[in-house]
This record gives structure tokens, C-alpha cells and sequence, in this order.
């Protein structure tokens, strides 16, 4: 039964990959980022229960203060940039080039 | 079996929505998306054996992350929406590759890393998942678990500081502004008080009543143009400010755009009326959107 | 009968005989250093510190003649100057203490004319410092016990003789000819610098004393290569073929630096240091053949040239080449030339300064003309110069019972017992001789007035002419008082070795007799053709011979053809090399670089999902090796 766990954890984690690749809202790149975090989070999840180890949800837990202080980061970095430029596009912020 | 119908559901529904946030125009649909895959998330997690987490999750993350998300969403831009035309140029191919491949891939490695019926928590959660888990984090993680605060609040001194903005000269005082508007009015003629507001002397206190003077004629600084065009266009304008309008069409095309319009002069702090065309005149006022004529700018429409 | 052994010495004017040395370099210091300041004095302070010079030379000599003869080579310690490698010290003995005499004497009587024939020149000053340096630096070159100091002393007369030569430096010309003569010198250096390392590593020592000592001890090729060596040395520095082309031209100097260099001092260095590296010599047949043939060919090309030449200059010039390499001839015969070499080496500082100066007097009084084509009947406008100038000539060509007819006859009857060819082709070169010097002495004092205009030729200062008629004394003199009896080779044979037996002077013999005739032979020759005949005043084209000669035998062309051009293809070919081979290899290398980078930085788009992407696709291909390797 863990392995569809698994699976549907690598799943979600490349559809998040493949949404932060193509999309180019900052902030929804931002939302796909969280996708592939939580993705993780459950891959832990089952990992610890697989494994009777409590050690996989701790790091979940983690994972997760990890990613509200990120989440509040990026935000404002999303703000001040948006300030400055009008744009949340992640393309229009490609200034650091050739 | 309860579980597997419980998985396969949220499965489907996970995914879908996963793709769904990936795939929609919106940026709003995409954040609820992202909401409908955490939620199912949090039940997946309460379903393994980890209430703590599932809990977390909602509390965390579909109560605060989302918020947040959503907060600077209203921000940038609710209504923006995303252009699906691709810039970089095989950008999109390759994502969908890596991704398929990545997928594959992952699904093999780990799908096969599980070797056995998984143990279940039962013995490590004897006390309890939530004491357990608090037993881990005071006791051999409590190192990490400080230093997390201290990310924390780093996070949240980075996050004032970045959305901090500098002012860079003096706030305009009650003074200085009073002063200003003199000035103006020394300049220009503009109206330095107040405009009056609708009703005025009216029959009845509403806001498409004019004002009217004292010898009962009607005030043109008080005549909202908006209602006024959509009045004239239902045919129910009332012939004192039909007049009035009339009366300022005259003198506009005798003094050509020089004399300042009651337009202009509305738009400066005037009673509840709309922003008007740069050149004065009053037009018809476009249905747009609600918030699109201001929030335009703030679109991700390419070529900005 | 073997030189003798040295003994070390202090006191006495010996003792002080660093002095002879240090006087003359000090006057050089206060002058060049003391700048404009001493400009009104530095005429008078450069000729008293020649004198003093030449006073402590004389009281050493009278020193040294007070001892017994097997005890006049007297060594005076002075100090370290390497640590067990060379110690300095002086060696007066009979064979230095005669060059210090003539250098300081010829040198003393050349800076008094010099202060007569620079009186006009701004820059005197300047001249009598390098004047001074270059009596130091030869003096220190004879007196030197050892070779790195001799080196030294060799060097400094290199120096001086290119500031010399050069003094005129706003002439291109002068500055030319003085490159000329540093770098043909370098050349000869070079050969006696590594003839020194040779020297060292053969024997471990570079004391005159203990290298000469134990030459015997050497291999006789290991000689050779030492005594081959050194007369690459000699070569350069006394103008013998092959490095001779820089003497013709060092006549760009100031005359009296030319009297200097061509009889006192420079060209003298060669012969000194051959005859001092006797024992060398002696043990290497091979080096005495080949210095001989040396000093003929010289001999005789020096001859030639100065049978063409109408820059009365380098007619003197050519002579003086001609008279070293009778010199050196005689110095490659061994202990039976060395007296005769010295004692011509002596008469002819005496003889060929007094024409030098003579000439010095004649260009003067003529605007500085040196071509003798615009000379003619001057001894009558000027009879101190012209009797003076005719003593010396008359030495030269071997005027019976004059200097050179002693010396030179000497060396003519030595080399003939040597070695028949030699001894014939030294009686050539005298008939030349008489030919080239009496066509000189025609076309300069007799025969009609082929003036300028302008010229307007007068007696010289009494400041110039004494020094001439001191100098003609000599002339007349000198070779008598050395050769007859063999004082002069009794006197030098403590220091260089003598023959078993002692040459006797026969005034009849059959050389001396047929030398004179031909002496006879070619001055009537030049009487004809240049006495008697008007001189064109425009040099007609001549024969190819004549060519030849004028052309200094094409030393020039052949050293320009041999050394010059090759030498600037090789510096084209490095240089061409060095920018299209190691600069291109370098740029090219450079620019590959740059433009690969050029087209590679076209991967840093900007845009964050690019480079998204890349990871995303290494994070996918890392995911499929790990699959991969942990299935095997």
C-alpha cells in the first residue's frame, strides 16, 4: 500500500516541477514550489510509517516550519520586485544575463 | 480498505487539482488548487498514522501559507491572468520531458525502494503521536527545533525589512498642503475649497441630485459626469444640468481646453465621482472589469 | 735564460707605485665629477696628474735599476679583490716599468699638445678626464700581476677609448665609429675572457706569477687553446686582422686621441699581453705560428691600406696597424722577438706620436682638412711641424741610424732567422712602407699649394710644437741607445727570458741591405709619382687594386657580409617567429578561448526558468543513474 503512497508523491512532485518550469507568475511558480515540498512531506510521511520510525514525520515537520519561513521570504521578495517593476513575471527579471 | 478508497480518491483528486494548478489561466484558481491538493494531503497524512502533521498542515499551510499566498495575490493582482504563449523557445518540450521522465523515474526508484508490509507506528506511538513526536522534538531534536525559531524569526525581520519602503522625503504636513492648494488657485483659478457636495440645497439627498445655489440654480462643480452620460444615454437627464453641460461645452470650445473643467476640477478630491479622460472632455464612461482600468499595470501581460 | 723569480716588495717609490695608477683615475673623478666647476682648471690638473704620473714611473725605474738584475721583478701586494681567486697586486719589473715609462711620458708630452689643440673646444674639460681615465686604465693593464686586473685595466681602455673616439658625439660619423670600436673590442674581449677562464681551470690560479711558472706543466694543446684564445684578445684590442676595421675608423676622434691610442696605449695592450703570456706561447708552436702569420698579414694589409688612403689620418692609421703586426710578428717568435718587439713598440710610440701630432699641427693650421690632396708645399709655412714630422718618417721607414732602422731591422733579422717567408714578406712590408710614408710626406709638405681658399696655415703654439720636438728627439735616438749592444734585451730579459745567444747588430748585412733598397726603391717610387708629378686634386679612379685598398682590403663589406647581414635575418627570423609563432600560438590560444567563451556565455539567458530547467533535467538524469547503478 506505501508504495502508491510513493508514487503518487513522485507524481505530484514532477507535476510540480513541470508547473514551475512553464509557468511564469512568480507567485505561481511559488504555489508549484510548495507543491513539490508537500509532495515530499508525504513521501516522509509514508516512509515513517513504513519504516515504524517516527523520525520521517519529525522531518516533515520541518520540512514545513522550513517552508512557512520561506514562503513568507519569497513573498516579499515577489513584493519588491513587483514594486519596482510592475511585473510578477519570473521572465522579466532576466537583467544578471550575457 | 476503507484506506485504499480513501487513497484512491484523494489520489485522483490530488493529482487533478495538482494539475489543475499547473494548468489554469488564473492565478487565484491555481492558489485554490493548491488548497484542494493540501487538503487531501492532510487527510493522506491522518490516514498514515499522523494526525500531528495533518492537523499542522492544515493549520500551517492551508490556514497561513495560503492566506499569505492569497494576500499578495489581492496585491499584485487578483485578476492577472496568465498568457499560455511560450517565450523561451523549447522551454516548454523539455519541462514536459523532464517532468514525464522525472516521474518515471522517481516512481520506479522509490515505488521499488519499499521492500514489505510497512510496519506501522504503533510501537513508536505508544504514548501517543503527539507526545511521541514531542518527546523526539524537546529531547534529541530540540537543537534543530531552536534553531528553526530562530529561522523563523529571521524570516519574519527579512520579510519587514525587504517590504519595508524608505520614504524618502518628508511627509506632506495639513500645512504644506493648504499651502499648495492657494498656490494652485493663485495660478490657475482651481477651486481651492471643497467641492460641494450633491444635494445640496436638493430635493432629495442622493448622489445623482445636483447641488443647487442659492438662487436655486444647479452648482456645475457638483454634476457627476458618470451619471450624468449614463442619464443622457437613458433620456432621464434632468434639463437644469443639461443645461449646465451645455453652457460648459460652449465655453470650452470658445476658450479651447485652457479653462479648467468642472471635470478636472472633480477629479481632485471631488464627491464620489470617477477619474475621468485625460482631455477633459466628458465622455462615456467604459464598462471595464471591476479593478482592471487601475489594476492594468499590474497584469503579467508580456510586452510590458 | 729564464725570466726571474718575483720578490715581494714594499717601499720606495715601488712600493708607491699604485700611484702611477691613481693619480691619473683621481683627475678623471674631480673632473668628470666635479662638472663645470673645474672647467677653467681641468686642462692644467689632467696634464700635472699625467706628469705626477710619469715622475713616479721614473723614480721607480731608477729604483729598480738600483737593483741586481735577477732581482728586478719587484711584486707589490695591494688586496684582495676576489677571495682565492685573485689577489691584486702590481708586478713592476723590467717589462711593465718600460711600458709605464712611455705610457706616461707619451702620454704626459700628448696632453700638454692637447691643451693647444683643444683650446677651442667647450667641452676641453671632459676631454682631459677621459684623457686621464685612459692613461689609468692602461697603466693599470701593465701593471697588474695578475689577469683579472689586467682585465679590468683592459676594459677601462675599451671604455675609454669608445669615449674617446666618440668625444665629438655630435657627429654621427664619431659616434658611429665609436659603437664600432666598443663592439669589435667586445669580440677580442670575449676571446681573452674565456682565454682567462681557460686559464683558471687549467692551472687554478690567475697570478702572472704561477701561471707562467707552471705553463710549462700544461698540455701543449691546452696551450694552444690558451694562447689562441688570448690573441683573439690581442687582436681586437691591438687591431690585427681579423678584428682590425675599427682603428681605420677611430680616427673620428680628436688627433691627439689618436696619437694616444696608436702610440701610447691601446694598441700596444696586444703585444704587452703576448709577451707577458711568453711562457704560454713558448709551449704552444701551433699559437706562435699563427701569431706570427698574424702579425705578416697585418703587416702587410696595414701596408696596402695606407698606400691609398688620402685622409692623412688613416694613411697614419694604416701604418700603425702595419708597425703592430711587425710587433706582434715579433712577439710570435718567442724570447728572440720580445726585446725587439718592445723596443719597436717604444721607438714607435715615439716616431708614430710624433706624426700623429704632427698631423694633429698640420690639420690644425689647414680648417681641420685631412684630405692631403688639399695640402702641398707646407713646409715652408710650416718648418717646426715639418722637421719634426720628417725625423719621424725618416724613423719609419728605417732611415739609417735613426729609431726605426734599428728596431724594425731587428725585427726583420729576427723573423728571417725564424722562418725565411716571414722574414721576406717583413722586408716587403718595409719597402711599402717607404713607399706609402713618402707619399704621405710629399703630398703634405712638398710639391705645389693645393689649398682651399680659405685655409690660411700658420705655425702651431709653442704648447704644440714642443711636445713634437721632445717626441723627434727620441725619434732620432731611442732605437740607437736600446738595440746597440743589447742593453734594451739585457735590461727586459729578467722579466721575459732572453735567447741563449745575444743577437749582434750588423750594420752591413745582407737583409738590412736589401730592406734599405727597398726602402730606397719605394720612396723614389712615391717621389715620382707624388714629388715630382702635380697631385690631381680629385683622387683618380685607380686601378682595382687601388680599390681594393681604399676600400681597407673589404674588412668592412666581408665583416658586413659575414656577420652583419646574417645577423639581421636572424633577428628578422626571431622576430617574425615571435610574432606569428609564439605570439600567434598565445593570441591564438587567447582569441579561441574568447570566442568560445563568446558563444558559450549565449547559454546564460537570464531567464531563471532556463536555468531551472537544467537542474530539473540533471536532477531527472541523476534520478536515472542512480536507478541504473542500483540495479546492477
Amino acid at each position: 500500500m506505501t508504495t502508491h503512497y510513493l508514487v503518487l508523491s513522485a507524481l505530484l512532485f514532477a507535476i510540480g516541477g513541470v508547473g514551475v518550469l512553464v509557468r511564469r507568475n512568480a507567485i505561481v511558480v511559488f504555489m508549484c514550489v510548495e507543491l513539490m515540498l508537500n509532495a515530499c512531506n508525504l513521501a516522509f510521511v509514508t516512509f515513517a510509517r513504513q519504516n515504524g520510525n517516527l523520525d520521517g514525520q519529525l522531518i516533515a515537520f520541518f520540512v514545513m516550519i522550513v517552508a512557512a519561513a520561506e514562503v513568507v521570504i519569497g513573498l516579499a521578495i515577489i513584493v519588491t520586485i513587483f514594486r519596482t517593476r510592475r511585473s510578477a513575471s519570473v521572465d522579466d527579471a532576466s537583467l544578471l544575463k550575457y | 480498505m476503507g484506506e485504499s478508497i480513501t487513497f484512491w480518491v484523494l489520489a485522483i483528486v490530488s493529482v487533478i487539482a495538482a494539475l489543475g494548478l499547473v494548468f489554469s489561466r488564473r492565478a487565484v484558481y491555481s492558489a485554490l488548487m493548491l488548497g484542494v491538493v493540501m487538503l487531501s494531503l492532510a487527510v493522506l497524512y491522518a490516514v498514515q498514522d499522523a494526525p500531528f502533521l495533518a492537523a499542522v498542515q492544515i493549520i500551517v499551510y492551508t490556514g497561513a501559507v495560503m492566506m499569505l499566498f492569497l494576500f499578495v495575490l489581492m496585491l499584485v493582482g487578483v485578476d492577472s491572468s496568465d498568457s499560455l504563449v511560450e517565450t523561451i523557445r523549447g522551454q516548454r518540450f523539455w519541462a514536459i520531458v523532464g517532468g514525464v521522465g522525472f516521474a518515471v523515474l522517481l516512481g520506479l526508484g522509490i515505488g521499488n525502494a519499499v521492500v514489505g508490509s510497512p510496519k506501522g507506528l504503533a510501537a513508536a506511538t505508544q504514548a501517543g503521536n503527539v507526545p511521541s513526536l514531542a518527546q523526539l522534538i524537546f529531547t534529541r531534536h530540540v537543537f534543530a527545533f531552536e534553531v528553526t525559531s530562530a529561522l523563523l524569526i529571521t524570516a519574519a525581520l527579512g520579510a519587514m525589512v525587504l517590504a519595508h519602503r524608505e520614504r524618502t522625503e518628508a511627509k506632506p504636513t495639513q500645512k504644506d498642503l493648504s499651502r499648495q492648494r492657494f498656490v494652485t488657485f493663485g495660478r490657475t483659478g482651481k477651486n481651492p475649497a471643497p467641492l460641494p457636495g450633491p444635494g445640496t440645497y436638493a430635493r432629495h439627498n442622493a448622489i445623482d441630485m445636483p447641488a443647487l445655489l442659492p438662487d436655486g440654480s444647479v452648482s456645475p462643480l457638483s454634476v457627476n459626469r458618470y451619471i450624468a452620460r449614463y442619464e443622457e444615454s437613458q433620456g432621464i437627464l434632468s434639463p437644469e444640468v443639461a443645461q449646465v453641460l451645455e453652457q460648459e461645452e460652449a465655453a470650452l470650445r470658445a476658450n479651447g481646453h485652457s479653462t479648467p473643467t468642472v471635470a478636472e476640477e472633480a477629479r481632485d478630491g471631488g464627491p464620489d465621482t470617477e477619474p475621468m479622460d485625460e482631455d477633459g472632455v466628458v465622455a462615456v464612461p467604459v464598462v471595464r472589469p471591476r479593478g482592471e482600468s487601475v489594476r492594468e499595470s499590474l497584469s503579467e501581460e508580456d510586452g510590458k | 735564460m729564464e725570466p726571474a723569480e718575483i720578490i715581494q716588495h714594499s717601499g720606495g717609490a715601488i712600493g708607491a707605485a699604485w700611484l702611477m695608477i691613481a693619480l691619473p683615475l683621481v683627475g678623471a673623478a674631480v673632473l668628470l665629477l666635479g662638472g663645470r666647476r673645474t672647467d677653467k682648471f681641468g686642462h692644467l690638473l689632467g696634464v700635472l696628474m699625467a706628469v705626477a704620473s710619469f715622475v713616479v714611473a721614473a723614480l721607480s725605474f731608477a729604483q729598480l735599476l738600483g737593483f741586481a738584475p735577477g732581482e728586478r721583478r719587484r711584486g707589490i701586494e695591494l688586496y684582495d679583490f676576489i677571495p682565492g681567486l685573485a689577489k691584486v697586486g702590481l708586478l713592476v719589473d723590467p717589462l711593465s716599468i718600460s711600458f709605464c715609462l712611455l705610457i706616461t711620458f707619451v702620454g704626459s708630452l700628448i696632453h700638454i699638445y692637447s691643451i693647444g689643440y683643444m683650446a677651442h673646444d667647450p667641452n676641453r674639460r671632459r676631454f682631459f678626464a677621459y684623457l686621464n681615465l685612459f692613461v689609468a686604465a692602461m697603466l693599470l693593464l701593465v701593471l697588474a700581476d695578475n689577469y683579472v686586473a689586467l682585465f679590468v685595466g683592459w676594459e677601462g681602455v675599451g671604455l675609454a677609448s669608445y669615449l674617446l673616439i666618440g668625444f665629438w658625439q655630435h657627429k654621427p660619423s664619431a659616434a658611429t665609429a665609436a659603437k664600432k670600436a666598443f663592439i669589435v673590442n667586445r669580440v677580442g674581449d670575449f676571446g681573452l675572457l674565456i682565454g682567462i677562464f681557460t686559464i683558471f681551470a687549467t692551472f687554478h690560479t690567475l697570478a702572472f706569477n704561477d701561471v707562467l711558472a707552471n705553463a710549462s706543466k700544461a698540455s701543449s694543446g691546452t696551450l694552444t687553446a690558451i694562447g689562441l684564445l688570448l690573441l683573439v684578445g690581442a687582436c681586437g684590442k691591438s687591431a690585427q686582422l681579423p678584428l682590425q676595421s675599427w682603428l681605420l675608423d677611430a680616427m673620428e676622434g680628436p688627433t691627439p686621441v689618436s696619437a694616444l691610442i696608436h702610440a701610447a696605449t691601446m694598441v700596444t695592450a696586444g703585444v704587452y699581453l703576448i709577451v707577458r703570456s711568453g711562457p704560454i706561447f713558448q709551449g704552444a708552436e701551433t699559437a706562435q705560428l699563427v701569431v706570427t702569420i698574424v702579425g705578416v698579414a697585418t703587416l702587410l694589409a696595414g701596408a696596402i691600406i695606407g698606400t691609398a688612403k688620402d685622409d692623412i689620418k688613416k694613411a697614419l692609421a694604416g701604418s700603425t696597424m702595419s708597425q703592430i703586426g711587425y710587433m706582434v710578428l715579433a712577439a710570435g717568435i718567442g724570447p728572440a722577438g720580445y726585446a725587439f718587439a718592445i723596443a719597436h713598440l717604444i721607438t714607435h710610440g715615439f716616431f708614430k706620436a710624433d706624426m700623429f701630432l704632427g698631423a694633429g699641427s698640420v690639420m690644425h693650421a689647414m680648417n681641420d682638412e685631412v684630405d692631403m690632396r688639399k695640402y702641398g708645399a707646407l713646409r715652408k709655412v710650416m718648418p717646426l711641424t715639418f722637421v719634426t714630422f720628417l725625423i719621424g718618417y725618416l724613423a719609419i721607414i728605417g732611415f739609417p741610424l735613426l729609431s726605426g732602422y734599428f728596431t724594425k731591422d731587428g725585427i726583420i733579422e729576427t723573423a728571417m732567422e725564424h722562418n725565411a717567408v716571414l722574414g721576406w714578406l717583413a722586408v716587403l712590408g718595409a719597402g711599402i712602407t717607404g713607399f706609402y710614408m713618402s707619399r704621405l710626406v710629399f703630398m703634405t709638405f712638398f710639391g705645389t699649394k693645393r689649398w682651399e681658399p680659405t685655409a690660411h696655415p700658420h705655425e702651431s703654439p709653442a704648447v704644440m710644437t714642443w711636445p713634437l720636438i721632445i717626441l723627434s728627439v727620441g725619434a732620432i735616438g731611442l732605437g740607437a741607445f736600446l738595440v746597440l749592444g743589447n742593453r734594451f734585451m739585457t735590461f727586459l730579459s729578467p722579466a721575459v727570458g732572453a735567447p741563449e745567444e745575444m743577437p749582434s747588430f750588423h750594420p752591413f748585412s745582407l737583409t738590412g741591405l736589401v730592406t734599405l733598397a727597398l726602402v730606397a726603391v719605394g720612396a723614389a717610387f712615391a717621389w715620382v709619382k707624388y714629388g715630382r708629378a702635380e697631385v690631381p686634386a680629385v683622387a683618380p679612379r685607380g686601378s682595382f687594386l687601388t680599390a681594393f685598398a681604399r676600400r681597407d682590403l673589404y674588412g668592412d663589406a666581408l665583416n658586413e657580409a659575414l656577420f652583419m647581414r646574417p645577423g639581421q635575418w636572424l633577428t628578422r627570423l626571431a622576430v617574425f617567429f615571435d610574432n606569428r609563432g609564439v605570439d600567434g600560438l598565445v593570441n591564438g590560444l587567447a582569441a579561441g578561448i574568447g570566442g568560445t567563451s563568446g558563444r558559450l556565455r549565449r547559454v546564460q539567458t537570464g531567464f531563471v526558468r532556463s536555468y531551472a530547467l537544467s537542474i530539473f533535467l540533471g536532477a531527472a538524469i541523476l534520478a536515472g543513474a542512480w536507478l541504473v547503478v542500483g540495479n546492477l
